[in-house]
């Protein structure tokens, strides 16, 4: 079973968003790292990068294929998780912890889910 | 409709992850996942069921004969309970399949086939016999578990006296019994890794699995899917059939000379190779330096030329570092050439190393 914190907010691409003071923290649930398998690789953007909502930020290699990480917000990124770079299976092993990026300056966000509303959208792709 | 092999439901019990290939439910990877079962293979053990794979049985007295204008390897003089790697080419010298040949006696034979390429193969095979050659796909009869990894030894002989377990590199014993069941065992494999195929009926795999599982448990063999399959054989830079080659690649391009013998009076597609002359285009290995991984189909670059494409790439658990396969021009292929690859518009740096990525350790 999937590990879907009530604290958090979620996209139905599979991404968490964490706000805190107007700054975004973006991640991939667990869901997404169990379908994902062993991640190998991750395609991160570069501090003071635009991201635009509903648009790819990133790519994620697993042993098997590549996906992409779809931005649920427009704004400004100001910090990247660089330990991903050199140990990208952190994702795989804390996802809640693995973040990827934090955006600041968000002028736009897409339908953000609660918990419940996102567990209703794994339960539909699991069945 | 995708077919079952016989140890489906033991696969859905095991915990794998069930994907449609080559026509077939088949396990891509265990809980354990592809990491975890890559690196079983090369330090202690791992098991796979490779059911999907095709089976022809070749008997008469033009057999050999069949053989020997089929295939681009040489079959004459070929010890029984031998096993001998070669490819199928099309008139102008492309890749029809590549297989293994097993001898089981003068007049007997089994070549051992890609699951997606079983019913063009037969086909094709069947088409092109000598009178006197009966030509039969008996995959649908057959399993097949590859037990593979430097405690594979160790586990059949838990099983078996030390004489059924077959020694030689490709060799094989036909008819080995373990516990009752009848199986083929012969010491190939597709991982790099030290190991054996496994064959019998679809009635006995099931028993046969659970008993290599038990018997390889203290050995730290798992069950292993078709990631981990892939992610060895990559490593050990073995090509798989519609990546490193196809109809439109010669397995000379391929770099599997070892296996056609232009010497032999006849086979189809010899006349197409002999007259192609030295290949324009060969695989080769490449080591990515940049970040990122390099899959399949992507441009490769070299003083802004465009020389190639990949034909597989991955990262490799064993080795540590990502790695792809190319087919690039003859002129571009000396170890150490810095290419770039397209990985979705993004260039990423890599350089040309020898193949294969990884040899294992005598």
């Amino acid at each position: 079973m999937s590990n879907i914190p009530a604290e958090l907010k979620y996209s139905k691409s599979h991404e968490w968003i964490k706000e805190e003071n107007g700054v975004f923290t973006i991640g991939l649930t667990d869901y997404a790292q169990s379908a994902l398998g062993d991640i190998v690789f991750i395609n991160l953007p570069e501090e003071a990068d635009n991201v635009k909502a509903g648009e790819s930020f990133s790519d994620v290699e697993s042993v098997k294929a590549v996906s992409d990480v779809f931005s649920p917000v427009t704004g400004a990124v100001t910090a990247v998780n660089e330990d991903l770079l050199d140990n990208p299976a952190l994702v795989n092993e804390s996802p809640y912890e693995a973040w990827l990026i934090q955006v600041s300056d968000v002028s736009d966000t897409e339908e953000l889910l609660d918990a419940e509303g996102y567990a209703a959208v794994v339960a539909a792709e699991e069945a | 409709m995708e077919r079952k092999t016989p140890l489906y439901d033991i696969h859905v019990a095991e915990g794998g992850k069930i994907v449609p290939f080559a026509g077939y439910l088949l396990p891509v990877q265990y809980g354990s996942g592809v990491i975890k079962e890559h690196m079983a293979v090369r330090q202690q053990a791992g098991l796979f069921d490779v059911s999907h794979m095709g089976e022809i049985l070749f008997t008469g007295p033009t057999a050999l004969a069949s053989l020997n204008h089929l295939l681009t390897n040489d079959y004459s003089n070929m010890p029984v309970n031998k096993v001998r790697y070669g490819v199928m080419c099309n008139p102008q010298g492309g890749t029809i399949d590549d297989l293994v040949v097993y001898k089981f006696g003068e007049e007997a034979y089994l070549a051992v086939v890609n699951a997606s390429n079983r019913e063009k193969d037969y086909a094709h095979m069947a088409a092109n016999v000598l009178d006197g050659t009966k030509c039969e796909d008996i995959s649908d009869s057959v399993a097949q578990l590859a037990l593979q990894g430097p405690k594979a030894p160790a586990i059949l002989k838990k099983l078996l006296p030390e004489d059924q377990v077959p020694k030689g590199y490709y060799t094989a014993l036909p008819n080995v019994e373990i516990q009752g069941m009848k199986c083929l065992i012969s010491r190939t494999g597709y991982t790099g890794e030290l190991g054996y195929e496994i064959y019998t009926s679809n009635e006995n795999a099931p028993k046969l699995w659970k008993l290599l599982r038990e018997t390889g448990e203290e050995f730290g063999l798992i069950p292993c899917g078709l990631g981990a399959r892939d992610t060895l054989r990559l490593e050990a830079a073995m090509p798989l059939y519609g990546h490193e080659m196809d109809e439109t690649i010669t397995p000379l391009e391929a770099g599997l000379d070892f296996g056609v013998k232009l010497n032999k009076a006849e086979f189809i597609g010899r006349e197409a190779l002999v007259s192609a002359g030295a290949p324009q285009r060969v695989r080769i290995g490449l080591e990515v330096t940049g970040r990122g991984i390099v899959r399949e189909r992507q441009a490769v670059f070299a003083g802004g030329e465009k020389i190639g494409v990949t034909t597989s790439g991955t990262h490799c658990p064993y080795l540590g570092k990502a790695v792809a396969m190319a087919l690039v021009d003859a002129q571009h292929t000396a170890p150490g050439t810095e290419v770039e690859v397209d990985v979705r518009g993004r260039k990423v740096a890599a350089k040309i190393i020898p193949l294969p990525f990884y040899t294992r350790g005598k």
